[in-house]
């Protein structure tokens, strides 16, 4: 028996630390140099606000789930807003997103309006879907956001359709697919970035790293520090890592992915090192993460920040009130017309299964 | 009018559908260059270039989110699924996105695309590449489920399944590829949802499909020569499913067959025998037979698959049991 338990025992296996059992990780600090980035303050000013719709959208979720007024689950983004908003920035208006089941904030960072996004959290018939999506699967095809897909790694598979569709129809768009670390663990990612990398897609690969997968250390369960960006190497292309609390930061590399990917480059990995101030989704308290790591990561709240960086900058505060101001009252009404909203019709049930918007399936 | 194979019948139907719509691609692995490994994509590659027909690296899942997200953004893309016993390594993107993207969106997202397969046993593959798996995409929601049986139907069904704006998984048989049968010149455009009467007889009805029809047609040849005269109905397509041919006949005839490649437990037979138990219960004068693949993997051996696989003998024996 001692024989089979010292081949199990392997150092790879011993590397590893054991569920809860992981140092914490710290975020890197915020780049002060980053204040002289060349980037437009109007462009500065929509990354502020669209960090603000975010974050405040979330909340208002959040609270609504307290209210019981949304039903099934919830995946919130507290605390990773600044890569949802510098792509929703650095993106042209056709471009395509494809996002998680954690892709709220990716929806209004397209520019989708608060109100059908609330509804459909709210299962009302004025929901972005219709009340038939929920959640996980937010969509909205004329803003560029094609979806929210709620099984791992299929999304970068389809992402790398649109991808190959732009390219067929040379109409110059990308698609932009965001996941998680736990993602880069499975067979789709693999099968994705290779197909890319080998039919040059303009697919630029987005992993938002918080460091867990679900419950468990991202470290936990994968052999390398970056697990997104150290991948890019076996299949040839080129990946960067970078601050995910730092909008600027973000908007630089995702302007120059995008370039990239525009002008005929392929695609690229990014890698965003960012934290969920909250749990995996509604049902997770988070107890599984080390005693300060949340504190210190609460401290590096991208938000504050940025607003920090703003006033440095020469913002101030009274044009950064405005922006919170006019988001919250934006939100407030989106709420206020989502719960006055009915619900879906019954025959609601039926319609949409296929394109003749019915649902027969025999004579 | 020209005899082809069923095998040939494949590459007619693309590169029909291919030269009428300049947005229809098609992609699988080893289909360009090689034509395939059924030899049914011989000569696209030539036809219509690298860019509309894509050789693919081993990667299901990514073929078909690739022919998913196209689909989604204006291109009509034919993907192949080499075996469909394959489709357990990409079903994720079958059953739980291409499916569903309609409905989940509510009618925001399109996804016109085809989904070609080599299906089916008696070619001495052994379990894994031999399957009949038309039932498991008859049991999910929002994807149509077609299976010709002839080199006529291949092409006019291909015609459908590419201009149909709704996902279709297009089912080919694999011991079907060397038949030949003729097919009209010109283009051949057959509409999803029909099933054919394919015989005509008073005494019983048998509903098939794929290899199981050539298969009825025989057995029915020789209970003719017996005296009982049986109507053969392929099904063709399995979603939408052409109740009312099965109905009609059965009023006509009062006994139902089923002859099924698939196993036997949950197969599409089980579903067509409870709609006519629930709508033609007081037509029949007997109970409804299927005659299908026990509920077994397929094994390899010759003899073995043979006795697996409803036969000529067993269809046309188990018919004249049930009516003398």
């Amino acid at each position: 028996m001692s024989g089979t338990s010292s081949e199990v025992d392997s150092p790879a296996t011993t590397a590893r630390p054991g569920y809860g059992q992981h140092d914490p990780i710290y975020p890197e600090p915020f780049d002060d140099s980053l204040d002289r980035a060349d980037i437009p303050i109007e462009t500065r000013l929509e990354l502020y606000r669209k960090q603000q719709e975010i974050r405040q959208l979330e909340q208002r979720l959040y609270d609504l789930f307290v209210q019981n007024l949304v039903k099934g689950t919830s995946h919130l983004a507290l605390g990773m807003e600044a890569a949802g908003a510098a792509f929703g920035v650095a993106l042209s208006s056709d471009d395509y997103s494809f996002a998680t089941y954690r892709g709220h904030g990716h929806t209004i960072a397209r520019g989708v309006p608060p109100e059908p996004i609330i509804a459909e959290m709210l299962g009302r018939s004025t929901g972005l879907l219709g009340g038939k999506g929920g959640s996980m699967h937010l969509t909205s095809v004329e803003h560029g956001m094609m979806g929210s897909y709620a099984i791992i790694g299929a999304h970068l598979c389809i992402a790398n359709g649109a991808a190959w569709s732009a390219k067929l129809r040379a109409s110059g768009q990308v698609a932009v697919a965001f996941f998680g670390d736990g993602a880069t663990n499975i067979g789709a990612f693999h099968e994705a970035v290779n197909y890319a990398a080998v039919y040059e897609l303009p697919t630029i690969f987005v992993c938002e790293n918080n460091l867990y997968m679900e419950y468990t250390s991202i470290g936990q369960v994968t052999p390398v520090a970056n697990p997104a960006a150290d991948r890019a190497s076996a299949y040839g292309i080129p990946s960067t890592v970078v601050n995910g609390n730092d909008a600027d930061a973000v908007y630089l590399v995702a302007r120059e992915a995008i370039e990239h990917a525009r002008s005929g480059g392929g695609p690229s990995i990014i890698e965003t090192k960012t934290y969920r101030h909250g749990g995996h989704s509604r049902a997770d308290p988070g107890t599984y993460r080390p005693d300060d790591e949340l504190e210190v990561w609460m401290a590096h709240d991208p938000i504050p920040m940025y607003h920090q960086r703003l006033l440095r900058i020469g913002v101030g505060e009274r044009e950064l009130t405005e922006i919170e101001t006019s988001v919250a009252a934006a939100i407030d009404a989106a709420t206020e017309a989502a719960k006055s909203a009915p619900p879906p019709d019954a025959e609601a049930l039926w319609t949409n299964v296929w394109a003749d918007g019915g649902w027969q399936w025999r004579n | 009018m020209a005899e082809l194979t069923y095998r040939e019948a494949v590459s007619r139907g693309i590169a029909q559908e291919m030269r009428r719509d300049p947005s229809v691609v098609f992609l699988g692995e080893d289909v360009a260059g090689a034509g395939g490994v059924f030899k049914t994509t011989t000569g696209l590659l030539d036809e219509f270039g690298p860019v509309r027909v894509v050789d693919t690296p081993i990667s299901e899942q990514a073929i078909l989110g690739a022919a998913m997200g196209a689909a989604m953004t204006g291109i009509r893309p034919i993907a192949e699924i080499m075996f469909s016993d394959f489709f357990a390594v990409c079903w994720d993107m079958v059953v739980n996105e291409i499916a569903k993207a309609r409905y989940m969106t509510d009618g925001q997202v399109d996804c016109p695309l085809v989904i070609r397969t080599g299906n089916g046993g008696s070619v001495r593959f052994g379990a894994q590449h031999s399957q009949s798996v038309e039932n498991w995409a008859m049991a999910v929601p929002g994807i149509k489920v077609v299976a010709p049986a002839t080199a006529h139907d291949v092409v006019g069904l291909m015609a459908a399944a590419v201009r149909d704006p709704d996902p279709v998984l297009f089912f080919e048989h694999k011991a079907l590829y060397a038949t030949k049968q003729d097919v009209a010149d010109g283009e051949v455009v057959e509409e999803l949802g029909r099933a054919r009467v394919r015989r005509e007889g008073s005494d019983c009805t048998i509903v098939a499909l794929a290899l199981m029809v050539p298969r009825a047609l025989e057995a029915a040849e020789q209970l003719a020569s017996e005296g009982i005269d049986c109507t053969v109905i392929d099904l063709r397509s399995l979603i939408p499913l052409d109740m009312t041919t099965v109905l009609d006949s059965i009023q006509a005839t009062s006994r139902l067959f089923t002859v099924e490649e698939n196993p036997q437990a949950c197969g599409w037979g089980a579903e067509v025998a409870s709609i006519v138990a629930n709508e033609a219960f007081w037509d029949l004068d007997g109970p409804v037979v299927r005659i299908t693949t026990p509920h077994l993997p397929l094994p390899a051996s010759d003899v073995l698959e043979d006795l697996a696989i409803p036969s000529v003998e067993r269809v046309a024996e188990t018919i004249r049991k049930a009516l003398n």
